[in-house]
């Protein structure tokens, strides 16, 4: 059970366009283990988003199967928590009730107004943001945007955290920053994440496998690559570690030399 | 103002981000831990900051500034008295002009409420009797024209369904469905209400509609994601979304109604400010309709502001990354 959390059974997604049927995923076949930390990463337009949108349930397959937890997905779920690529907060609300839309939602039921109150405090603490607990998103800066992005899915006490680029729109600095924080807080929490992103630094730093996607049309998986560097990681530290230097040059490999025609059959 | 962010949840910085809304905030806030520093420093009572370079006080700055704001529409308004003044001279005063009219105006103003019966009523109570037409008919417009919106913008079916009627009915001078009005309700006031509320209802419906119909994808998202409850969609995320929208459409719709109502009570009679100028203009009383177009623009600008107002009130920032 452990060794399959989450399951992909030979998933194909094509969409429909006006030059007709057009194939992004192709007989995709993957497993996750509970506690795992996955990237998937490919070049643009290789259905990494697409596969990202099948598990949170967003969309469902052409073909195929998925199951979480043995269970076949359905539709999205409170279980598998999306940060999104523009963290999509709303506006309008600040961003404790951002949050607190999420805790009431899965808890509401179940606890008391204090204790929902409790998590949802206790979310934005977690990322560090209590102190802007009351701005609205308009008020804060894109790094303190994506945090309460991941508060919110945190909050909801997901099985999976499901994570679209989530650091792609932010400068290198602050980047830096949340991958760390990001590091230390699955660490805490023992998550499962599975995390789409095209930066090959936060993939081999973040993750236990990195999955790499050829170039669609038809995208399929065409290596996963373990990544065996001992936890906690020092992004400074790394910088020198042979395994570390090996991964990311597997995944550099991968990118640029064996999948380097991008878009040629586009 | 993307790295205002924190290394971790133990070492809050009281990152403060960049608000260039409020400077008099700031300004204090950083003035604050100056002082501080001086009380620390000198064990004197008084903690005296050192004396800063004079800088033109805020007020100064303001008063400036709005003296800067108000000269350009100023000279515009005297650039219009001037032109009037012009043709009142060239048409050998046959079109009063400004100074007589002015003192007209005082006179009229002076007494705004009187009432000798029916046809001869102060100029307050005509643009009240107006505003009271168009609020009832408004009102009813918005009550019809925003679900309207609202489910043409939920639902395909009935946005192919409607919007070829739209398209069809919109461009009608809404003057034309008066002599409609007139028949079906037997009455001049009821006849201009309706007129009102016709020509109110279409930027309604569309505006709400369009507002529906653009509610970004990831919010939607975000409401499956969390499996939200359909009433939590409605009021948590449609409802705000679509607000800016309708109340685009709602400041169209009192524009347009403040132009008819005058159009609608020429042709209806009755107390009216639409009226009032139609029986001046029988009393050959030029001055007193040049100031019912002053009336008339001043309300309608009031009425435009204020829906302004409102509609920034409830418009936010669209957040993107």
């Amino acid at each position: 059970m452990s060794s399959k959390f989450i399951e992909l059974q030979g998933i194909s997604q094509s969409f429909k366009t006006a030059k007709g049927p057009f194939l992004a995923l192709d007989n995709i076949d993957l497993r996750i283990a509970k506690g795992d930390f996955v990237a998937l990463i490919g070049h643009s337009g290789c259905g990494k988003s697409t596969l990202l949108n099948l598990i949170a349930g967003l969309t469902t397959p052409t073909t195929g199967v998925l199951l979480c937890a043995n269970r076949e997905i359905q539709g999205p779920g409170p279980e598998r928590a999306v940060v999104f690529q523009n963290h999509s907060l709303l506006p309008w609300l600040t961003c404790y009730e951002n949050v607190h839309l999420a805790v009431e939602r899965v808890f509401g039921r179940a606890e008391s107004r204090a204790q929902l109150k409790e998590r949802s405090d206790a979310a934005l603490a977690l990322v560090g943001l209590s102190h802007a607990r009351d701005k609205r998103p308009g008020e804060i800066s894109g790094g303190m945007k994506q945090r309460v992005g991941i508060a919110r899915a945190l909050s909801m006490e997901p099985q999976v955290l499901l994570m679209d680029e989530p650091f792609g729109a932010l400068d290198a600095l602050t980047r830096a920053k949340l991958q760390d924080e990001l590091l230390e807080i699955v660490a805490r929490t023992r998550s499962t994440v599975v995390m789409v992103t095209h930066d090959v630094d936060e993939a081999v730093l973040l993750s236990d496998k990195i999955v790499m996607m050829t170039n669609g049309p038809a995208a399929h998986i065409g290596e996963i690559l373990s990544v065996d560097i001992p936890r906690p990681r020092k992004r400074v530290e790394l910088a020198t570690d042979p395994e570390y230097l090996r991964c990311r040059q597997a995944v550099m490999d991968f990118l640029y030399t064996r999948q380097a025609h991008v878009e040629k059959a586009a | 103002m993307n790295t205002q962010t924190l290394p971790s949840a133990a070492a809050p910085l009281g990152a403060r981000p960049a608000r260039p809304t409020e400077p008099v905030e700031s300004a204090a806030e950083t003035a604050l831990p100056l002082a501080a520093h001086a009380a620390l420093a000198t064990p004197v009572a008084t903690p005296t900051r050192p004396a800063a370079p004079r800088l033109p006080g805020p007020l100064a700055l303001k008063l400036r500034q709005g003296v800067q704001a108000a000269v350009p529409p100023l000279l515009g308004l005297a650039l219009l008295v001037l032109a009037w003044a012009g043709v009142s001279m060239a048409t050998s005063g046959s079109i009063p002009g400004p100074a007589a009219t002015f003192d007209q105006a005082v006179k009229l103003f002076s007494d705004p409420f009187y009432s000798n019966g029916p046809n001869d009523q102060g100029v307050g109570w005509n643009v009240l009797a107006s505003l009271e037409r168009v609020a009832i008919g408004f009102g009813l417009a918005a009550l019809v024209g925003i679900p309207a919106g609202f489910l043409i913008g939920r639902f395909k079916f009935l946005s192919k369904m409607f919007n070829p009627i739209i398209s069809l009915l919109k461009p009608v001078s809404p003057l034309a469905w008066l002599p409609i009005g007139l028949l079906v309700f037997k009455g001049a006031n009821p006849a201009a209400i309706w007129t009102i509320f016709i020509c109110s209802i279409w930027p309604m419906v569309i505006n709400t509609a369009i507002g529906v119909q653009r509610v970004p994808q990831d919010y939607m998202n975000v409401a499956r994601v969390l499996n939200l409850s359909e009433w939590k969609i409605a009021t948590k995320i449609l409802l705000p979304s679509v607000l800016p929208y309708m109340l685009t459409g709602v400041r169209l719709a009192v524009g347009t109604a403040w132009l008819v109502i005058v159009a609608a009570e020429m042709l209806t009679g009755g107390v009216g400010i639409g009226f009032w100028v139609w029986d001046e203009w029988n009393n050959l009383n030029v001055m007193n309709i040049i100031i019912a177009i002053g009336v008339i623009g001043v309300v309608g600008l009031g009425l435009e502001l204020l829906l302004v107002q409102i509609a920034k009130a409830f418009t936010y920032e669209e957040v993107k990354s």
